[in-house]
């Protein structure tokens, strides 16, 4: 007996893989193999297909819309159109941000790609074949997609259907094509500091438009069952308890009779938080046709109509003193929502949380407006692996600290660890309104600049800058320093809403007879790895080991309520959840164990996965144990069986941040570059699983070069969008994709129950400041101060050319 | 992206497929890689009837080198070409090319037949061609015919080759000297933003014989004639390459798209193209 040790608690804790452990993915066995469920998998019996007919103009009238030579086509089922939507009210949907949207053309078409007609057939064939027969007679407008132009007195009115609307759904509008004005912050005092600087650098600084482009695209099986009354709605769809009400508040299918799925799906990056015309047309085909509907994009569609991300003109102007101290900020941003605004906000946020544009820094006071506008381009302004337009703001308090530092005539570096807001100032109060809960920058910043040796790094920097200027090589490098400040995990149901719909998140957890669990969320992964994590969590709260603990997301019928998987809500929201569930079934097993053990509730103690009489170890009930006397014990007081659910409504935002520095060879008469270095230092407070962190990171800043270094959704005068496949909207392959350092510092949240941030999206928001800011840096000894992403071959060749380093 | 309806014939030898060609006319259309063909059916920018799969077609297929020159099939694939050694000693600069073509999936169905009649100013082979002064072998039902691949190329999409021709093989004489192909592209998977290729055959510093020609820079490929003629002949040194390359660049005609205005373009092009000169020139 000797030889048989009793584990002590480390070890015990080992074999939990709880909190911290880079526990393997769950998923992968699945996915590697081929063996995931996506929406297109699904296939039901007699299921038919439906494809739209899209406009290949960006303005114009609709005279005409036949649709016979496509119904006489055998195979082709039906042919909708706004005539056909209308007796039901669903030719147009409300968006997300309180406008309206065309499911199916009404009228007139204000985008390349609007869907104008769905045609439904047996196949994906004959489908193809029947939406090539159905014509439509266009009338074309002239064009707008300069979001400037839009708000000239002679530019076209796009939204005929609210012209004469003087006031939207977030204030007054001042010119048809113009949405909203959203202000935050103090704008005389603001004017003031200005007005009296020292210094002030003014700048526009443009975020251009792109697109999440997930490898799944968007798409939907509808099925309505008639016998029964219920609709099964399975989807790629970020947020599923959302689609649920929403699909029933503007159907009046009642929501109980409504049933939506989200299975695996294949990335989202906040492509599939809205609700898109095909959603709607599929269910209303599968009324009508009795069968279930299959819709599923193609990439082209996807490019082209479903969600843009971006598109903001920021001007920006910063006040400091010669000495570097940052005294305000004021920022107007014009952002150009296309042809409806189908922005996925919370709804009191039409510019989302852009307010969050002071940044890593202490700045005393700050004012911000944005004006959204029409334009004839696609709708969306999805948060692209972002909180809500949080890169955006992150990119132009990066950029206006760089046009400062050269003002200045300072290193960057040090202008920006001159006005970080100091680890003792912290829960902070920023001047736009935020308090941010928790942050040690400097010691990001310090241990970041010791990493890359950055006084190296300049002088070799330097170096190469003599052997151009001796005309001993064509090639800068550049150094791009970014140290980024995100606001995440919306939020709390005081402020932040989506339709009404408070932000909270859910978990119930159950515990069966032999002590293993399934746990459900209102979350829904999209590759993230909600089921290894989450468990994790739990492991650490209820003692039982991650892989005896099922997770399931993505089943309206079956999960709690949640407002899904965006804006990295997941971990502060859905995993406070998890955790304070978890705490609940503690809670209750502490009353089992007590009972069993003959003791009082306060006389245990917990013990990593059991709880043990204070002052007497050996005597102690294992979670297991528990959770079978929770099933078969009479337990006076006590309810059988061990449950619990938690909704919870976050007191605060959380705020991760982090410091990213990258290496950048540019060739001036190329324009091509060559990234050298790109060291990315993370604070996501407590770290779940290491392992998943650092594939976020990868994933996140792969995307955040594809954004700085090429990828756009461009579009021509007319409005034909130039970017529609993957040949010229760019998407790094292994081969573009750098080597990646990753490190952190860890800096819990004092008001999330586990301390986490979320980290999937601070990777994009911090790494296209430190790509961008690499290609300035390059430039900056020609005196360049300012130049738009992004940054491909001829742009940057662009630059050198500009500056007359072309001979 | 669906292609519109059309009938599938896979003939086992070439005479069949000359007749099937015959029989449809301009609604049929041969496949050979498919990755040029297949993605303009997808978006339904042509509308091809009849498809006929070259693939089962042995006498389409092969590299034969012989004493001072190659012929290759058609049907033989871009990886092929990459991996065939006995090729790669005698006309290194194929490997060189074809490794910079799309990516290792494209190329492992891509042909150089396919890559060639296509006819976009965009495939690398054509360009390449000019520079080895193949010829093509075609094949009708009027039978055999031979057309130099410098006087193939008519404009984009537009070539000597008859709507019925099949071509068969691609011959060359084994060069020999420098020679480099340059291309500069914004990533794997994409066409040339510029490339250019050369070859050079230098004695005692003096130039004997020259090749360069264009990929992407005209509607058709370039073959840089006068350049040639300026090397021919003349020490070389950095300042008549130079000057070459000024020559090659004023031949050049591309067009905007999202790689970059014309400007740049060209631009690129003297780079691209100094590079291929000067790297021939050190191998030669
Ligand atoms: C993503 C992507 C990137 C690419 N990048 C490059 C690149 O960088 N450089 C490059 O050179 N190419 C590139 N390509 C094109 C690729 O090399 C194609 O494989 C090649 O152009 C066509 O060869 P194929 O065998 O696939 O021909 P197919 O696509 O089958 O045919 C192309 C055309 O040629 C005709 N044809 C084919 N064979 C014959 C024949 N024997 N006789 C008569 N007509 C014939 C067909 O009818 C068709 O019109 C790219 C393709 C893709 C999809």
């Amino acid at each position: 007996m000797d030889d048989v040790k009793t584990p002590t608690s480390e070890e015990r804790k080992t074999a939990l893989s709880g909190l911290g452990t880079s526990r393997k993915r769950v998923e992968d066995a699945r996915f590697t193999q081929g063996k995931g469920n996506y929406v297109d998998d699904i296939k039901l019996k007699g299921m038919l297909f439906g494809d739209f007919v899209r406009s290949p103009v960006a303005h114009a009238k609709i005279k005409k819309i036949d649709t016979s030579a496509a119904l006489a086509l055998p195979g082709v089922h039906a042919v909708l159109t706004a005539a056909d939507l209308e007796p039901l009210g669903l030719h147009w949907m409300p968006t997300l941000a309180g406008d309206k949207q065309m499911v199916l053309a009404d009228g007139k078409v204000l985008f390349q790609g609007q869907e104008v007609a769905f045609v439904v057939g047996d196949d994906r064939y004959a489908v193809a074949d029947g939406v090539a027969l159905v014509e439509v007679e266009y009338d074309e407008l002239p064009v707008v997609t300069d979001p400037f132009k839009a708000e000239m007195e002679s530019a076209p009115i796009l939204r005929e259907d609210i012209a004469d609307q003087k006031e939207g759904a977030h204030g007054p509008r001042r010119h048809p094509n113009h949405i909203f004005t959203w202000e935050s912050g103090d704008k005389e005092g603001t004017n003031k500091v200005l007005d009296e600087a020292e210094v002030v650098a003014d700048e526009m600084v443009y975020y251009h438009r792109t697109h999440p482009c997930p490898l799944e695209t968007c798409g939907c099986v509808a099925s309505m069952d008639k016998i029964n009354g219920k609709l099964t709605v399975w989807g790629t769809f970020q947020a599923p308890h959302a689609v649920r009400t929403v699909a029933s508040l503007i159907s009046s299918i009642p929501e109980h009779n409504i049933r939506i799925i989200s299975p695996d799906i294949g990335g989202g990056f906040g492509n599939k938080v809205g609700v898109y015309p095909g959603y709607v047309c599929a269910i209303v085909a599968s009324i009508v046709t009795g069968v279930p509907i299959k819709w599923v994009e193609d990439r082209m569609d996807n490019l082209m109509a479903t969600a843009f991300a971006r598109d903001y003109w920021m001007h920006g102007k910063i006040s400091a003193t010669k000495d570097g101290k940052i005294t305000g900020l004021w920022c107007h941003t014009t952002a150009d929502h296309g042809a409806f605004d189908a922005c996925a906000d919370p709804t009191k946020f039409p510019a989302g949380f852009m307010n969050i544009c002071t940044g890593s820094y202490d700045i005393p006071v700050a004012y911000l407006a944005v004006d959204g506008v029409y334009t004839n381009k696609a709708p969306g302004g999805v948060a692209y692996r972002c909180s809500f337009r949080v890169t955006e703001a992150s990119y132009f308090i990066e950029r206006m600290i760089e046009v400062l530092a050269l003002k200045l005539g300072m290193d960057s570096a040090e202008l920006r660890s001159k006005n970080f807001i100091k680890k003792e100032q912290f829960p902070y109060t920023s001047a736009l309104g935020w308090e941010y809960d928790s942050g040690d920058y400097h010691k990001a910043w310090n241990k970041a600049l010791e990493a890359v040796n950055y006084k190296k790094l300049r002088e070799d920097q330097a170096k190469q800058l003599e052997l151009f200027r001796s005309g001993k090589s064509r090639k800068l490098i550049g150094i791009g320093l970014s140290h980024f400040t995100e606001i995440v995990g919306a939020g709390p149901v005081k402020n932040c809403d989506i339709l009404g719909l408070g932000m909270f998140d859910a978990c119930e957890i159950r515990i069966h007879p032999t002590g293993s669990a399934i746990a459900r969320l209102g979350t829904i992964s999209q590759g993230q790895g909600h089921a290894t994590t989450f468990a994790q969590i739990l492991a650490s709260e209820i003692g039982i080991p991650a892989s005896d603990i099922t997770l399931e997301e993505g089943d309206t019928d079956t999960a709690p309520y949640g407002l899904g998987t965006y804006g990295s809500r997941s971990t502060p929201v859905a995993g406070a959840a998890t955790a304070m569930a978890g705490r609940k079934i503690r809670a209750k097993a502490q009353m089992i164990a007590a009972y069993l053990l003959e003791v009082h509730d306060d006389d245990l103690e917990w013990d990593v996965d059991r709880f043990v009489v204070k002052g007497a170890p050996e005597k102690f009930k294992t979670m297991k144990e528990i959770a079978f006397a929770s099933y078969n014990q009479a337990i006076p007081g006590v309810e059988p069986g061990l449950e619990a659910v938690s909704y919870y409504d976050p007191p605060n935002m959380t705020y991760p941040n982090g410091a990213y520095i990258c290496v950048m060879e540019i060739d001036v008469d190329t324009g091509v570059s060559e990234i050298k270095k790109v060291y990315a230092l993370d604070d996501c407070g407590t770290r779940i699983n290491p392992m998943i962190i650092e594939g976020q990171v990868h994933g996140g800043l792969t995307e955040a070069l594809a954004i700085s270094m090429g990828q756009e959704i461009a579009y021509d005068e007319q409005g034909n969008v130039m970017t529609g496949t993957l040949m010229d909207f760019f998407v790094p392959t292994a081969w573009e994709t750098p080597n990646y350092e990753t490190d952190f510092t860890e800096t819990p949240s004092p008001h999330h129950p586990i301390g986490a941030k979320g980290v999937g999206e601070s990777p994009n928001v911090g790494g296209v400041s430190a790509f961008s800011n690499a290609v300035h840096d390059a430039f900056k000894p020609f005196g360049l101060t300012q130049a738009h992403m992004p940054h491909d071959h001829w742009r940057v060749w662009k630059i050198a050319k500009d500056l007359g380093l072309h001979n | 992206m669906i292609p519109s309806a059309f009938k599938f014939y896979k003939p086992d030898n070439l005479q069949k497929a000359v007749a099937l060609m015959a029989d449809f006319g301009d609604e049929a259309r041969v496949i050979a890689g498919g990755h040029s063909l297949i993605p303009v059916m997808k978006q339904r920018l042509t509308d091809i009837k009849h498809l006929i799969d070259l693939s089962a077609i042995n006498e389409l297929k092969g590299i034969n080198i012989k004493e001072n020159s190659i012929s290759i099939g058609a049907m033989t694939t871009q990886v092929e070409l990459i991996t065939n050694e006995e090729l790669f000693k005698v006309v290194p600069i194929i490997r060189e090319a074809s490794l910079q073509i799309a990516d290792p999936q494209v190329r492992n169905l891509g042909t150089i037949g396919g890559n060639v009649a296509n006819g976009d100013p965009a495939n690398d082979m054509p360009g390449l061609m000019q520079l080895l002064d193949a010829t093509y072998k075609i094949s009708g039902i009027k039978g055999i015919r031979e057309i130099k691949a410098r006087e193939f190329y008519e404009g984009a999409y537009f070539t000597a080759r008859e709507d019925d021709e099949i071509l068969v093989s691609i011959s060359f004489n084994t060069p020999t000297g420098g020679y480099s192909y340059e291309k500069q592209k914004r990533k794997i998977g994409d066409y040339a933003t510029a490339a250019a290729g050369v070859i050079l055959n230098v004695d005692n510093g003096v130039c004997s014989s020259a090749s360069i020609a264009l990929t992407n820079l005209s509607d058709t490929p370039v073959y840089c004639s006068d350049a040639v003629s300026m090397l021919i002949g003349k020490q070389i040194d950095d300042s008549l390459l130079s000057e070459v390359t000024k020559s090659c660049v004023e031949q050049s005609d591309p067009v905007a798209d999202q790689r970059g205005p014309v400007e740049f373009k060209k631009y690129v092009a003297g780079i691209v193209i100094n590079k291929a000169l000067k790297r021939a020139f050190e191998r030669s």
